[in-house]
């Protein structure tokens, strides 16, 4: 394929299945993910409400999740899939075995993060009085912003990564195409013009979670 | 009128190779308007003993009674409410990181659910206080350790409370800092009438603000009266203890051997 006209509107739709994949998986994600990663942090032991009975099971759960390779869950998840979406295939197919892909992940960045978070604050709040409400929100949440808004890049990168493998399904976006014309028709020219949008929106991310990041950092 | 009472309170933790106790049988009561010391060397039991005064460590037994009202006895909500008439500082200041000095200060009134704009007004005019005014718009991080400890004063008098826990608030200090801090205290004992409860291993601090002083020793009270008294004339070896190192610190400091015997 030449670099024409069908070529940019080839990469250019790619690139819209891409975003939409992306950015709504990891909104998903962070939907389930968030709420996952303050329970994981507040039931530890050292949390501050512990128990072990649902901090162990979480953590099993999460870890079970997180060791399926992605390809292998998104076949796997084919018929919830379809029970969900009403389609296993195409971007809205897609975008389920994303989401319950980036969850478990999410969790673990959030509760990374969250754990970060000087225990003496935390301390110095219980001793106001603050309920567990406020101190998840304002203390734990508001202290580990920036941790917070890296994790994010980090979930945007990866799923971006898992999201090439939707072509399995059909499920389109520049990784699909960089290996249906790359790998399936030796169109390497293709393959890396498809390569270099992704290097870009890739480095865009990143740029764009970084400055963020320092932006709101006030330590 | 005295305003907390502890009766034998105890507390023990388990470590991988045993128990340890803490604080055993601990009893005093302080009044309205006391500055309160506890004194000891590092392990006597001084930090658990505080955090057990506003349950931040629920003691294994004994009473904690807050203007008459026993604390181990609360519900969760009533105990949250409690706290919020004790406040307490710390070594460490523990301040929120990503919120301004004004934010900071204004917390505790956020929690008792005063709405942000009235937390803020408030806010402003304990910072100015505390001699902080205007590094309002500033943030923790760009503050000195007396200043971080001012703002953590002006946070704790925030919450309007009838009692401030102070858990070792000067020991990150240097000694001129610590004098500020302690110079503000007593101001703020004075002025609010507020009761301060005082935990240290420096005796001078001691000396310097506190009414009375309960000396502290493997999680026992060993000896506690008049600060003067107790420290003109130790009757306990722990209390003897903590004098020797006074002493042998303004040895160091050039003080000529009488003026320490005679316990300057």
């Amino acid at each position: 394929m030449e670099f024409n006209a069908e070529l940019v509107k080839l990469l250019l739709d790619g690139l819209w299945d891409t975003l939409i994949m992306v950015i709504v998986s990891t909104t998903l994600g962070y939907a389930l993910g968030l709420p996952l990663g303050v329970i994981l942090t507040i039931t530890d032991k050292d949390g501050i409400s512990p128990h072990p009975l649902v901090y162990k099971i979480m953590d099993i759960v999460v870890n079970i999740l997180r060791s399926i390779p992605f390809l292998i869950l998104l076949i796997m998840l084919i018929p919830f899939t379809k029970a969900v979406v009403g389609q296993s295939y195409g971007t809205a197919g897609t975008i389920v075995p994303l989401t319950v892909a980036a969850a478990p992940f999410i969790a673990r960045l959030v509760e990374s993060s969250l754990k970060e978070v000087d225990k003496g604050v935390i301390e110095a709040a219980q001793s106001m009085g603050a309920n567990k409400r406020t101190i998840i929100l304002k203390v734990l949440i508001g202290e580990a912003r920036t941790g917070l808004l890296v994790g994010i890049t980090i979930s945007l990168g990866t799923i971006l990564g898992y999201s090439a493998m939707a072509g399995v399904v059909g499920g389109g976006g520049l990784g699909d195409i960089a290996i249906r014309y790359g790998y399936y028709r030796w169109e390497t020219g293709t393959m890396l013009v498809t390569v270099a949008v992704l290097v870009v929106l890739m480095q865009i991310l990143q740029g764009i979670g970084n400055f963020l990041s320092k932006k709101v950092d006030r330590r | 009128m005295e305003v907390i009472k502890v009766e034998h309170l105890a507390k023990s933790f388990d470590t991988a190779e045993q128990k340890v106790h803490a604080v055993r049988d601990i009893s005093f009561s302080v009044e309205k308007g006391e500055i309160f010391g506890v004194i000891g060397l590092s392990g006597a039991g001084k930090s658990t003993l505080v955090r057990c005064l506003n349950l931040l460590e629920r003691p294994d037994a004994g009473a904690v009674y807050v203007d008459g009202k026993n604390l181990m006895e609360l519900n969760k909500n009533e105990l949250m409410l409690a706290r919020r008439e004790i406040s307490m500082i710390f070594q460490n200041y523990n301040l929120l990181m990503q919120r301004s000095v004004l934010d900071n200060v204004g917390f505790p009134l956020e929690i008792a659910g005063v709405s942000k704009s009235e937390a803020r007004k408030q806010a402003l005019h304990y910072l100015e206080t505390v001699g902080l005014k205007e590094k309002a718009n500033a943030f923790p991080a760009q503050l000195s350790g007396g200043q971080k400890q001012r703002v953590a004063i002006a946070r704790a008098l925030a919450a309007k409370p009838k009692i401030i826990l102070c858990d070792e608030a000067t020991s990150a200090l240097d000694p001129e800092t610590t004098d500020t801090i302690l110079n503000l205290l007593s101001r703020i004992n004075k002025e609010y009438g507020i009761t301060i409860i005082l935990i240290t291993h420096e005796m001078r601090v001691v000396e310097e603000i506190c009414n009375r002083v309960a000396v502290l020793d493997g999680g026992k009270i060993a000896e506690m009266g008049n600060t003067k008294e107790v420290f003109d004339n130790p009757k306990t070896l722990a209390a003897k203890r903590l004098l020797i190192n006074r002493q042998s610190e303004k040895a160091l400091m050039g003080l000529d051997d009488e003026e320490v015997s005679n316990g300057i």
